[in-house]
């Protein structure tokens, strides 16, 4: 009864957290349960990892998209850097390091910070500009990180590591061996991402955006969102609250590379190009802006949507853009909205006479 | 080769790039829209030229103007099914169709024409003028020609007509222009239209001078022309031109002094130097922000 | 707020529906074999990925095609009846992962591989844990064979093709200063490259310059060419598909340059894309293993059909996939595959030992046999375009 009224007093943001941590928890029971139980399709087996990678990508955009309020079309650029020094990290750590679930925390870790490290960088010059022009070069450095990623050779050579741009240069001894290959990426990966990594990244990352949301700073970036102008006469500091944001944003989509990579036996750059970055914009825009619950079901949504469509044979992907289509119509059509805020605005007003009604 | 050789072929890719960036930046201009379809719409073009022109061996202005009416339609019909409905929804889910929009396009012409690429005939000769070891592709020469047209007809359109002022009236302030007794609506949808037979050109030319022809030929010609548009300052038409050979010069540039490599690179590289320095690109005006 | 619950009840509804749909076994053949044979006859349900849209489609569609006619054939002959499931990759080895799954869930017995070389490493790497029996037509990169006993290539080697390349032009005194143009996005184009350097600089040959390009600029190669040329390379070596050679050959054509160009398998199909002035190709050498110009009546049959049934004429890849269903049967008939007492590991084990001793001859080489690597032995052709159709030199 306590606890009820403890949910009943807090807030409906708060409620609504509750529910999104919930609502994944639950999914994660039912699909684990179902995984050890061999009742999973290998098709549902082999999509809960790069599902996973994808809400906590979505999850990681939609704190610059929705609560930052600026569009970013570079965002595969930092889960490939999460990507590769992830991968490279738990390939390195191959042979002195057994436990293969430190090496994914490991390797998940490096993946994170080094995403954090560009997009502080980039975030520097990008962050002063707006809008549209903020989008572009956004989108400038997601391929810029893509051409440069492309071409690095890495390779560790007795307890060294070597590296090399452009050629390989890296002159490795006969023991060496080569991590990155430019082009062909890093190969012969070993698959050591698990769902229940997945699933705590997802869980990490919900509980950073609520309490990052719901802080000082949450509040000071989203007055900064909502008037520009009005919040920098107040004092805040938009640039700073900006920044630590788009931190904290390419840092969970480096952990989501990191995760995504060591989940294929083999991972290249030009995987990492702008059709990733819309795909992930896709879910957002899907699942609301500013939505967490939202851009978790249409990450996992749209991520299975493709697959379900093979019994379409050719007609696969010319479904897929019809369905796109028709969600973004649907979602916004105006006589739905209405017919939706009528219903709401009926249940705010029998709920409101309830209320009024019990304290009497 | 010369420096100036290279900054011919410089030119010569820029001009394409040129002239698929006059299309993005009117519809942008105008419908505060980023039609990321647009190179998809090129594509359709450039498939329609090649039947009518090299399959069934038409005149090639005939097969022009046909490629333009398929594209105009093509246009229209998009602008009333995905985009109209969508008017007072947030930018963000425009953006979303009109890449649904994209995916449609190219997987019904991979239905249609297979993935197989078709080499294009040119409808201008694969031939070079040569100035005295400059060496100019006629492709070039056209190419750019039909840009400077293309962006006076369409400056004066935007200028003196009545419907360009009614479509400066409506880039400005919809509302306002709404109260003016403005049809925002029709305006912005023959600002489609217009945009679209522009793509129809522009499939042309861009297959004229690289002549593969597959479902995907629009898709990465479409983001360029997109980074030369925003480069010259997005919704400017001159400033289209301007970026779109801007950046074909500094590509080419890039992979004559620097690396072929990472001539990608470089590109954006300038592309994000030149937005920091200038935030509305290199002709773009400075929207007055209001308070 | 109610619309974002809107939203998120609208997704869910989508979600349970894709996921129903997942599981609902929605992945029906592409081509069913013919029913009404007769009663207890074996048949082998063949899976295969491949880009069949997207950019590299053409690929994927050329193996899928071929691979149909020969699924045809070989059901239309009464004996092993084949059923075969194509599913897209869309060359990304994220979805190249999803289609093997759902090959899985569809029950394969044993796969014709991937199309394409960075999917294909995925798969390979799964149907070599998974024990499933798995043969390639056209990945080259060697990292889809390596350390994996059940996983062939129909195609050559990357190395074999940059290091054949090398040497070739080396016996034959092609050229003495070389210039290469790749792909440095590519992992086809990179692995033949890096093969034909080292080879190159073993034989000492000069390279005297290289240029590369990305997706993102396959489209204007006026730089590399004119670099090539100032650098007086009188051979250029491109290890790349046929759509971008085809526009590097024109645009090399409009400035007036023309030195010897040296194409490797994927090449091939360049004289045979529609509208395509084959008098731009004449004198391009190309290591190939297949010719559509080809006058086995083995060949004349396939381009027959392969013309009345897709309109087009086949390319490698095409014929690539036409193999690769032929080596399978013949592998599979000799070894009494049974998939109703084998399961698909033991299929495997047993299509290994066939394949490792057998001699197959098919459109792209005669008697091809296949090492414990899992590369095949047959003889790159190096033919000469000449008029139009390639000669053998």
């Amino acid at each position: 009864m306590r606890a009820m009224n403890k949910l009943k007093g807090l807030n409906r943001t708060a409620r609504k957290n509750y529910l999104t941590y919930a609502l994944v928890i639950a999914a994660y029971i039912i699909l684990e349960a179902m995984m050890r139980g061999g009742g999973m399709k290998a098709a549902t087996k082999g999509m809960l990892v790069p599902i996973c990678a994808y809400i906590v990508m979505a999850l990681s955009l939609n704190l610059t998209v929705g609560v930052m309020g600026e569009l970013s079309l570079g965002h595969a650029g930092f889960m490939s850097v999460g990507a590769f020094c992830g991968t490279a990290a738990t390939m390195c750590l191959r042979d002195s390091m057994p436990s293969a679930g430190l090496r994914l925390f490991i390797g998940i870790v490096i993946g994170a910070v080094a995403a954090a490290i560009i997009g502080f960088l980039i975030g520097i010059p990008v962050l002063r500009l707006r809008g549209d022009y903020l989008a572009i070069v956004t989108l400038a450095f997601g391929e810029i990180i893509k051409s440069l990623v492309g071409n690095v050779y890495m390779g560790i050579d007795q307890g060294h590591l070597k590296f090399s741009m452009f050629t390989n240069e890296l002159n490795m001894s006969p023991e060496g061996k080569i991590i990155i290959e430019g082009a062909m990426g890093i190969r012969s990966i070993p698959k050591i991402a698990t769902f229940t990594a997945g699933f705590i990244l997802i869980m990490i990352s919900l509980v950073v955006i609520f309490h990052m949301v719901g802080s000082r700073t949450g509040r000071a970036i989203m007055a900064i969102r909502d008037n520009y102008i009005a919040a920098e006469s107040i004092g805040i500091p938009a640039f700073k609250y900006k920044i630590t944001a788009f931190t904290i944003s390419a840092a969970m989509a480096g952990a989501a590379g990191a995760l995504f990579g060591n989940n294929y036996s083999s991972l290249i750059a030009s995987k990492f190009n702008i059709d990733t970055s819309i795909l992930v914009l896709v879910f957002v825009v899907l699942g609301g802006q500013g939505n967490m619950l939202g851009s978790i079901i249409a990450a996992a949504a749209l991520t299975i949507l493709p697959e379900a469509l093979r019994g379409f044979a050719d007609y696969r992907m010319l479904m897929y853009a019809v369905i796109l289509i028709a969600v973004m119509l649907i979602s916004n059509n105006a006589k739905i909205k209405d017919i939706l805020k009528n219903i709401a605005e009926k249940r705010t007003a029998k709920q409101l006479a309830k209320g009024g009604a019990s304290d009497e | 080769m010369s420096f100036l050789n290279y900054l011919v072929s410089g030119l010569s890719l820029g001009s394409v790039y040129a002239i698929i960036a006059l299309g993005y930046t009117m519809v942008y201009g105008i419908a505060k829209m980023l039609n990321f379809a647009h190179g998809d719409v090129i594509m359709v073009g450039a498939y329609v030229c090649f039947f009518a022109f090299t399959r069934y061996g038409l005149n090639p202005f005939i097969s022009v103007i046909l490629a333009m009416l398929v594209c105009t339609c093509l246009g229209i019909v998009i602008e009333k099914l995905a985009y109209k409905p969508l008017r007072a929804a947030p930018s963000l889910a425009v953006l979303i169709t009109a890449i649904g929009v994209s995916y449609l396009l190219q997987n019904l012409a991979l239905l249609f024409w297979s993935s197989n690429p078709k080499v294009f005939n040119s409808i201008i000769p694969n031939k070079s003028l040569d100035l005295g070891g400059l060496t100019v592709s006629y492709i070039t020469l056209f190419t750019i020609a039909v840009c400077i047209v293309i962006m006076i007809v369409l400056t004066t359109f935007i200028n003196k007509t009545k419907l360009g002022k009614a479509m400066r009236a409506v880039s400005e302030d919809k509302g306002a222009a709404q109260l003016m007794g403005i049809d925002v609506n029709t305006t912005i949808s023959v600002t489609f239209a217009i945009g679209s037979g522009l793509a129809a050109i522009a499939g042309v030319l861009l297959c004229s001078a690289y002549p593969n022809l597959t479902p995907t030929t629009g898709s990465m010609p479409g983001i360029k022309a997109f980074t030369a548009a925003v480069f010259g300052g997005i919704g400017s038409i001159p400033g289209a031109f301007l970026g779109g050979l801007m950046l074909g010069v500094i590509e080419n540039l890039a992979k004559a002094y620097i690396s072929t490599q990472i001539s990608d690179a470089i590109v954006f590289g300038v592309l994000i130097i030149v937005l920091l320095v200038k935030p509305a690109g290199l002709l773009g005006k400075r929207a007055q922000e209001k308070v | 707020m109610n619309m974002k619950k809107f939203f998120a009840i609208f997704l869910a509804a989508m979600m349970i529906f894709s996921l129903a749909a997942c599981s609902g076994g929605s992945t029906e053949p592409a081509q069913p074999a013919d029913g009404g044979e007769s009663e207890g006859a074996v048949t082998i349900k063949i899976g295969a990925t491949g880009p069949l849209t997207g950019g590299a489609a053409i690929y994927g569609q050329a193996v899928k095609n071929g691979a149909e006619i020969a699924v045809e054939e070989v059901n239309a002959m009464g004996g092993i009846q084949f059923e075969f499931n194509m599913q897209d990759d869309t060359h990304d080895p994220e979805k190249a992962e999803n289609a093997y799954n759902a090959l899985v869930d569809w029950g394969m017995d044993m796969m014709m591989g991937t199309v394409t070389s960075a999917p294909a490493e995925v798969t390979s790497a799964d149907a070599y844990a998974d024990r499933y029996f798995f043969l390639t037509p056209s990945a080259s990169s060697t990292n889809v064979i390596d350390g994996k006993d059940n996983v062939f290539q129909m195609c050559f080697t990357d190395p074999n093709q940059g290091t054949g390349s090398a040497t070739y032009i080396s016996e034959k005194n092609l050229g003495s200063k070389i210039a290469i143009i790749w792909k440095n996005d590519d992992s086809y184009s990179t692995g033949i490259r890096n093969t034909f350097v080292e080879q190159a600089a073993a034989l000492g040959l000069e390279i005297v310059t290289e240029e590369t390009f990305t997706e993102a600029t396959k489209t204007d190669f006026s730089v590399q060419i004119s670099k090539c040329q100032e650098a007086g390379a009188d051979l250029v070596f491109l290890p790349m598909y046929y759509e971008p050679a085809s526009l590097i050959l024109n645009q090399a054509n409009a400035v007036g340059y023309a030195p010897t160009w040296f194409g490797v398998d994927g090449m091939d199909g360049i004289l045979t894309m529609e509208g395509f002035d084959t008098s731009l190709a004449e004198g391009v050498i190309v290591l190939t293993p297949y010719s559509a110009d080809d006058s086995s009546a083995l060949n004349q049959n396939f381009v027959k059909k392969y013309q009345d049934k897709f309109g087009e004429v086949p390319n490698q890849f095409a014929a690539d996939g036409y193999d690769c269903i032929y080596a399978m049967y013949k592998a599979a008939t000799e070894a009494g595959i049974d998939p109703a007492s084998m399961d698909h590991s033991a299929i495997c084990d047993a299509m290994v030992a066939k394949f490792t001793s057998m001699t197959f001859d098919g459109l792209t080489g005669a008697s091809m046999t296949w090492g414990k690597d899992g590369t095949v032995s047959k003889l790159p052709n190096a033919v000469v375009i000449q008029n139009g159709v390639y000669v053998g030199m």
